[in-house]
């Protein structure tokens, strides 16, 4: 299991090769599902040049790997990876990525999407975004479901 | 000790401050704490609360040296 939580850009396919390497063909993983969130140039109508996202250093690692954990407590899974990007973050760059290996495509569905769904909803991280002549914080999210 | 009290995102910009400390009193809650360090405005219905890096209830019972941050309704991830 591995969560990160970084403030250096990150090249989510880069990171998930590297892992999927470290976890060296294991015969029993036989699913792989992965989300890869990137940042839109268009929010609520109005043009985004760029996005600050904060987070609360502690409780936000904290948090994601309580999620992973029970995401692994509910389904059988064989490795669960969370990276998600704080700091400054333009269009089209990556957020966040989700990946979970699991011996079928259920659980490996499942669990993906349960994890991004809590992150959304749970996870302390905020976004501020910044338009062409102001800058205003995100107030909900969409909905995933 | 004392009671180490933080603001993150919206609140922290509304509010001004972003770390503070505030003399533990017996029975303290989050609310309490609250009107407390922000006199005179209503604890938010959307702002949420967590103690020691938790979540807990705005009438969570606070223990001296106990976290306390007040903070927006998150919204990470992408897309």
């Amino acid at each position: 299991m591995s969560i990160t939580v970084t403030p250096a850009p990150f090249e989510p396919w880069e990171t998930l090769r590297a892992h999927e390497l470290q976890l060296a063909r294991r015969a029993k993983v036989g699913a792989c599902a992965v989300f890869v969130g990137t940042m839109r140039d268009i929010n609520e109508g109005d043009g985004v040049r760029a996005m600050t996202l904060e987070h609360y250093p502690g409780m936000t690692e904290r948090h994601l790997e309580r999620i992973a954990a029970e995401a692994k407590a509910r389904w059988s899974l064989e490795d669960v990876l969370v990276v998600h990007r704080v700091g400054e973050v333009t269009p089209a760059d990556p957020i966040v990525l989700v990946a979970v290996w699991s011996g079928h495509r259920r659980e490996a569905f499942e669990a993906c999407r349960f994890i991004m769904e809590d992150l959304k909803s749970k996870a302390p991280f905020w976004k501020k975004e910044q338009l062409d002549t102001q800058a205003r914080w995100v107030e909900h999210n969409t909905p995933g479901h | 000790m004392a009671i180490t009290v933080k603001f993150f995102a919206s609140l922290r910009e509304q509010i001004g401050i972003e770390n503070t400390t505030q003399p533990f009193r017996e029975g303290m809650t989050p609310a309490a704490l609250w009107e407390e360090v922000v006199p005179g405005q209503p604890l938010p219905g959307n702002v949420l609360v967590a103690v020691n890096m938790e979540y807990a209830g705005p009438e969570h019972l606070l223990t001296d040296g106990d976290e306390v941050a007040f903070f927006p309704p998150v919204t990470g991830g992408g897309a």
